[in-house]
């Protein structure tokens, strides 16, 4: 009802309103009149630019553009006089008009497993049926805002939920509260990793779960497209909206990749939303060949004046602060297609100076006007609409004082489908110079400067400065001031109407009350423009000695891989090395040699010689005299490098989740479990569900991107026993089942019984709806998939091989295996091998029994026996623990070391490429300053296919590169905080510390 | 049906070899040792004072719990006497000991009917450790196989944790284990940059808002109990004097710099005369003012991660070398880290580690004996091998710092040879049992 009084209300002013709607309050009265503005200089397009051109328009529409159009008689004539038109900006990425939807109710300690929605997907985070066009609303306030920072068109869309279902495309034009100004009631469908805030379904908990959920709802819909019925509200929502483009809030340049290959895996065409880091990973970024849009965000300046709160904040983000105004530069160089926006950007009046900023840092004009013009109407499919200024095109433009990005350009008007909207009054006479005032017998002296629209006064009688307030709108001069003494509140106040620039008169009432006339006249031309050749003079000089001094010139840090400390600036690469006299383990049956050479060449292991009998050239040469070298050592178990969520915690079976969807390329941890001889991890899901997700394997190449990192076709998967599948320690009561291990073995079984009839059902050649979960268990029973199994209690352990071998498939290895010494008869028997903590135990009851011996006893009888980490901390001295095995239980030496090499790479089926020194394998080897068991050996060198990762000379020159780095950062921001910049409060970055029962995001 | 018989037969021998081990199942914990007998002597071995120095060929004498002679056997002909043990090639340390520790407050750290080591409130001087003390846990005894023999039992959690005291492990009852009561009273100080938001929904970590009043609400706390109004008894003023006085020891933990700063100034502000700085990452950066201020260090554990991206990936272990090197007083510690109690059998490593930095060995030693005795004030008593002191010290087949080499073959407390053993001993002999069985 509001809306439709709204709509009756504005009906009347409407000049060119639809011929069909009625009218009630008057008559109707027809305007089919053509505007034409002349003598302006045109943007056509964002490399068009025409002259002296007439730009035609009626109603809505354009109708010509040219020097020589044919201009019809009904036409009003609005002279330019050499002013400039753009098309205005359009923002894709907007959420004008509409509200945030109202967050769920639940308190914190509420779970909630399942959707509470009849009707729609399985999922309340889906939500592609959500139409914003039916809550949209034209928000006053908002677009008067935007039409000031120069845009004309939204596409607008509720920011929640990962589906997050259609936008509106609309032209901020609200004289037509009616169909006109909607391009599309349906713009876009939209996407993202994020939960809807209206529910507190508990999946996904994690980014891979986000990602696991995209991909399964997409399998569904191509299923469901195919089916007759059967499918809900949602899907069948996504199939109506499928012609629609799709936008996707990737947010970070990691996301950005990820979710380019889930439109990849499904042919979809995803236009990306990201950041404003995607610099950081350009090449990655490029090779997406997707669209982007782009925020012009920059970050603030940190306040580091307090140096004690300035050494809390991370290089990474001081850096950040300084590289990401170059963002959208290298984005450009590298020919990436981008649409800006103004989401993310706190405060909206910072648009323009961080896109000048941007432009003077080597941002194009053409590009900058394109991204916010012709990008985004193409990639909202409206190129004929908004975009640019051509006949046929709505009449959406700028008119400008200056080309528009200069940086004294004033935007003076913004017209939406042809209604004018004032922005800086244009008819405004500009005042600038010297003037002489004379009121009654005094004559002053008037310094009127700066923009028309911000003139500045000073006034001064007889060279004593006065202080005046000045307003000059609508071409009326008014000035206040107090004229003789400061102490009393006394003022003269003038008012004229400018009509001539160079003599004003109007009306003064002086302190006292008396009315008189003022007359303002400008002084001595022939002055002034002596004054402005000297001013000009004089800026060429200081712009000479700036440029002399080299300070004008902005310095950008280069970027790192990753771009955070201890990152290269160029990616390190393979050599042919020998490493020369040293002792080597080979974990091989020649066992430890001493005065060998070892040369690898081509990323591979070459040879094992004695010293000094290797002779040709071109080889780096190390020397290895009274060092000792072994193969990498390979991390069973570990949580680092993982993006968003360890743990898929919200269904009880997550196998359709995979850490090889987020690994995470820039941790740091990367580096200083490198700095301990580690160069393979397998990044493991945590060990909230029996069920856990697929596993991650890297190599620790430092600096490369989660896909160079990771072993292609790892094809493991975490499961999980005892306490944390059965929600023991969840405050409340969460009523997920299982929560005992009795409910543990039916999870396997039944889930098992489910994918062997799924696998049945599709090797019959039936087609059974894609089910990813099933996919994964189907793979195990088909042995092409293999189990690593946190455990602890010897009862479960003894369940689960013996649920496997139901099924007729062996468990691959237990990790954790805490009472693996009571079972190890069985697990010998079963095949399985035992991944443990050296010595842990104490941090909960069902390790009471564990002992650091266990490791001894698997050994002995013959399983093949690893120790991990499960910890970023534990994982820089991984060689420290398998010397624990020496000390408790008596392991030999030679044996204690492949617990952390070898036997971790035949646990992981590498062992054929990693895990021994020997022709053929992969170069993956440490030198260690001492026998690599003592806690007083330390890596010097850490090797990946031939690639030195690790330095420890290298680390110090870094750790100084730090330091003067951060220096010369903060340097800069106290510059700019002295200079006036407002700063943001220090804050300290995030590390990520994951481990087997971490929670959340 | 001979097969059943046999069967049965094998079933018996599980049975009377199941009742064998009950006793020891069930009576897990060690029984402590009797008062010393006679005299001990420890001959042949590397035996590290724990005062710096180092002596190749010791001999070492002890009677009545006390040592009588340690020297180097080279250069005596001094009788050997009572029982004889031939240490050639093995190592000889004081017992190791372990300040700010929960051993004995809690057991198991999920089972939270078994956590006994914070109470709730801001303000708790007036709890004491010492009672809630177990001499029995479990998890001491694999602290002990390690060859550590003395602790600190010390509350956590609030501003003030409350009262600690110190113990050796060897005892029936906690008042049989005290070597010295109510050592010292515990204060966190406050972060002055920490997380926002809360824990179901934390922010960024950013400048403590509260932090000025945090530091107030102590300095008022301090100023109340300097008072000490007579007129009623206040439990929490009375159980601060110690601290006023002198008697008892203030331990402020503390890691960032600015924290350490004020926790100097404050100790200066309250005028007080034993302030120790446990934590102390930052410490390195104040070495100075700790020095004019002889503030000495409770090093929280160097097995750890830097606090920064940034950092010098091994500061942690660099840090004991630092602070040693500007002339600190430094004494180890385990908390700081996870899973505190069950790690503290890891104490010595965080020793070597320090030694691989660069840490003299003989200083990495002191840092777990004589540096701590001196800190805690039982340095009359315990913490090195001179004569005079309580035969506290334990016998190792190699260098103890390596997990390579580490082995303790004995151990002694105040002259006492105690057990070793341990609840995971016994399962590793079970099991090895049951392998060797068949």
């Amino acid at each position: 009802m509001k809306r439709l009084i709204l709509l009756l209300l504005f009906i009347g002013f409407n000049s060119i309103a639809q011929e069909y709607f009625p009218k009630n309050n008057g008559i109707k009265t027809p305007n089919s009149n053509y505007t034409v503005f002349t003598n302006a200089n045109i943007q056509k397009t964002p490399n068009e630019l025409l002259k002296n051109t007439s730009l035609l328009i009626k109603g809505t529409k354009i109708i010509a553009i040219g020097t020589n159009i044919n201009i019809p008689k009904n036409t009003k004539i609005i002279d330019l006089n050499g002013l400039y038109i753009y098309s205005s900006f359009i923002d894709i990425y907007s959420d004008f008009g509409l509200k945030n939807p109202k967050k769920h109710t639940k308190k914190w300690f509420e779970y909630q497993w399942n959707s509470n929605r009849d009707g729609f997907y399985w999922n309340d985070h889906i939500r592609p049926e959500t139409n914003a066009y039916t809550t949209y609303d034209f928000d006053e306030k908002k677009a008067k805002e935007l039409l000031k920072l120069g845009f004309g068109t939204v596409n607008t869309h509720i920011h929640d939920g990962i589906a997050r279902g259609t936008s509106v495309i609309t032209v901020l034009n609200n004289s037509e509260k009616n169909n006109v100004s909607i391009l599309a009631q349906k713009g876009a469908q939209h996407f993202s990793f994020k939960k809807s805030i209206t529910s507190k379904q508990n999946y996904p908990s994690s980014l891979m779960g986000s990602m696991a959920l995209l991909r399964q709802f997409f399998n569904d819909a191509n299923w469901f497209s195919k089916q007759k019925n059967g499918s809900d509200i949602s899907i069948q929502a996504y199939l109506d909206n499928k012609n629609l483009p799709i936008i996707f809030e990737a947010n970070d340049k990691l996301s950005s990749l990820r979710a380019s290959k889930i439109a990849k895996q499904f042919n979809l065409d995803f236009i990306l939303k990201g950041s404003g880091n995607e610099f950081e990973r350009i090449e990655e970024i490029k090779n997406t060949n997707a669209s982007y849009i782009i925020p012009i965000n920059f970050p603030k300046p940190y306040d580091v004046s307090n140096p004690y709160a300035a050494d809390k904040i991370a290089l990474s983000d001081l850096r950040f602060w300084n590289q990401a105004p170059n963002n959208l530069t290298v984005l450009e160089k590298n020919n990436v297609e981008f649409a800006l926006t103004l989401a993310n950007l706190k405060d909206k009046k910072d648009f323009n100076k961080n896109l000048l900023k941007a432009i003077k840092l080597g941002f194009s004009k053409e590009t900058a006007l394109a991204s916010l013009t012709t990008i985004p109407a193409e990639l909202l499919r409206k190129s004929n609409e908004i975009g640019s200024l051509k006949a046929g095109s709505f009449a959406n433009f700028l008119i400008t004082s200056k080309p528009i990005f200069d940086k004294e350009n004033i935007i003076y008007e913004n017209w939406t489908q042809g209604s004018k909207n004032i922005i800086n009054d244009r008819n405004i006479i500009p005042l600038n110079g010297k003037y002489s005032l004379a009121i009654s017998d005094k004559f002053y002296d008037l310094k009127l400067s700066g923009k028309p629209i911000k003139l500045k006064a000073k006034l001064e009688l007889d060279s004593l400065e006065i202080k005046s307030k000045l307003t000059y709108k609508n071409n009326w001069f008014s000035l206040i001031f107090n004229p003789l003494d400061t102490t009393k509140t006394e003022f003269v106040r003038l008012t004229g109407k400018v009509n001539n620039a160079k003599k004003i008169k109007g009306k003064a009432i002086l302190e006292n009350g008396e009315e008189t006339s003022f007359i303002l006249s400008k002084i001595n031309s022939d002055k002034e423009e002596n004054d402005k050749n000297d001013k000009n003079k004089n800026q060429q000089k200081s712009a000479e000695s700036a440029r002399s001094a080299g300070e004008k010139e902005p310095k950008i840090f280069p970027t790192t891989y990753p771009n955070i400390a201890y990152g290269n600036k160029e990616k390190p690469t393979q050599e042919n090395i020998i490493i020369k006299n040293v002792t080597v383990w080979t974990n091989e049956k020649e066992g430890i040699l001493k005065n060998k050479d070892v040369i690898l060449k081509n990323g591979k292991i070459f040879k094992i010689v004695n010293a000094g009998t290797f002779k040709k050239q071109g080889f780096k040469e190390i020397d290895g005299t009274n060092k000792h070298l072994t193969a990498g050592i390979i991390d069973e178990h570990s949580h680092i490098a993982i993006s968003n969520g360890v743990n898929e915690g919200g269904q009880n079976n997550s196998a359709e989740v995979t850490i090889q969807d987020v690994v995470k390329s820039n941790d740091i941890n990367i580096y200083r479990d490198l700095a301990g001889g580690v160069t393979t991890s397998q990044l493991l899901h945590g060990s909230a569900n029996p069920i856990g997700g697929r596993a991650a394997l890297i190599k620790l190449k430092w600096g490369e991107n989660p896909d160079v990192m990771q072993y292609k076709n790892h094809k493991f998967i975490k499961f999980a026993l005892g306490e944390n599948v059965k929600h023991s320690r969840t405050p409340f009561n969460s009523r997920r089942f299982p929560q005992t291990r009795m409910g543990v073995e039916q999870v396997f079984v039944g889930n098992f019984t489910r994918a062997k009839e799924y696998d049945t059902a599709k090797k019959a050649g039936k087609k059974p709806r894609y089910n990813e979960e099933l996919e994964v268990l189907a793979e195990i029973l088909n042995k092409e998939r293999f189990i690593t199994c946190h455990s602890y209690v010897q009862s479960e352990i003894t369940m689960l091989m013996r649920v496997a071998e139901q099924f007729n498939f062996r468990i691959n290895t237990f990790t954790h295996i805490l009472e693996g010494y009571k079972v190890a008869d069985k697990m010998k028997k079963h095949g399985v091998g035992g991944s443990t903590f050296s010595d842990w135990w104490a941090y909960k009851f069902e390790v009471n029994d564990a002992i650091p011996y266990n490791g001894a006893i698997m050994h002995k009888q013959g399983i093949t026996v690893a120790f991990n980490s499960d910890d970023a901390e534990m994982s820089r001295r991984m060689n420290q623990e398998a010397a624990k095995a020496v000390k408790y239980g008596d392991v030999s030496e030679e044996e204690a070391w492949k617990f952390v090499t070898l036997n971790p790479a035949k646990l992981l089926h590498i062992d054929d490429r990693v895990g021994s020194i020997k022709t053929g394998k992969d170069a993956d080897v440490v030198l260690w300053s001492d026998n690599p068991l003592s806690i007083y050996a330390k890596a010097e060198k850490t090797i990946i296919e031939g690639t030195i990762y690790f330095d420890i000379d290298q680390d110090k020159l870094q750790q100084k590169a730090i330091s003067e780095e951060r220096n010369e950062l903060i340097n800069l921001m106290l510059a700019e905080k002295n200079s006036g910049v407002k700063t943001q409060k220090p804050k300290k970055k995030e590390e990520k510390l994951y481990h087997c029962d971490s929670e959340g995001w | 049906m001979p097969y059943m018989v046999k069967k049965r037969q094998n079933n018996m021998k599980n049975i009377i070899f199941l009742l064998l081990l009950i006793p020891t199942i069930i009576f897990a914990q060690q029984t402590p040792a009797k008062k010393q007998n006679g005299i001990v002597t420890i001959h042949g071995a590397t035996a590290h004072i724990g005062n710096g120095e180092v002596i190749e060929n010791s001999l070492i004498m002890f009677e009545n719990g006390k040592i009588t002679l340690v020297t180097d056997a080279t250069l005596t002909k001094k009788a050997y006497l009572g029982t004889i043990i031939n240490a050639e090639g093995k190592h000889v340390y004081p017992g190791f000991i372990v300040p700010n520790s929960t051993l004995g407050l809690a057991e198991i750290d999920a089972v939270k009917a078994t956590l006994d080591q914070g109470e709730i409130g801001r303000m708790n001087p007036h709890i004491r450790s010492i009672i809630a003390y177990n001499t029995e846990s479990k998890v001491t005894e694999t602290i002990k196989a390690n060859g550590m023999l003395i602790a600190q039992i010390t509350p956590r959690g609030g501003n003030i944790s409350g009262t600690s005291s110190i113990v050796q492990f060897d005892a029936w009852n906690y008042e049989d284990a005290l070597i010295k009561e109510d050592d010292g009273i515990h204060l966190n100080w406050p972060a002055s940059f920490r997380r926002s938001g809360w824990w179901a929904e934390p922010g960024p970590i950013v400048e403590n808002k509260n932090y000025v009043k945090d530091v107030q609400r102590i300095k008022d706390f301090f100023s109340d109990a300097k008072a000490n109004n007579k007129e009623t008894i206040d439990l929490k003023n009375k159980a601060m004097q110690g601290i006023f006085n002198g008697s008892q020891t203030l331990f402020i933990h503390a890691n960032g710099e600015k924290e350490i700063v004020e926790a100097i100034d404050f100790k200066n502000e309250f005028n007080i005369k034993n302030l120790v700085i446990v934590g102390g990452f930052d410490a390195y950066k104040v070495t100075n003012l700790l020095k004019e201020n002889n503030v000495p260090i409770i090093l929280k554990r160097i097995h750890a991660l830097p606090t920064a991206e940034d950092q010098d990936i091994k500061l942690p272990f660099k840090l004991p070398k630092l602070l040693d090197d500007a002339g600190i007083l430094v004494a180890l510690d385990v908390a700081g880290g996870r899973m505190e109690r069950m790690q503290t059998r890891n104490l010595p490593f965080y020793a070597g580690t320090a030694v691989a930095y660069g840490l003299d060995y003989e200083k990495a030693i002191a840092m777990l004996t004589l540096n701590t005795a001196k800190i805690l004030k039982i340095d009359t008593k315990v913490g090195s091998l001179e004569v005079g002191k309580d035969a506290t010290l334990f016998i190792s087949e190699g260098d103890t710092l390596d997990m390579r080499t580490n082995k303790v073959i004995s151990a002694y407390i105040q002259g006492r040879n105690i057990s070793l053993d341990t609840h995971q001993k016994q399962l590793y002999k079970k099991y090895t049992n049951k392998y060797s069985q068949k």
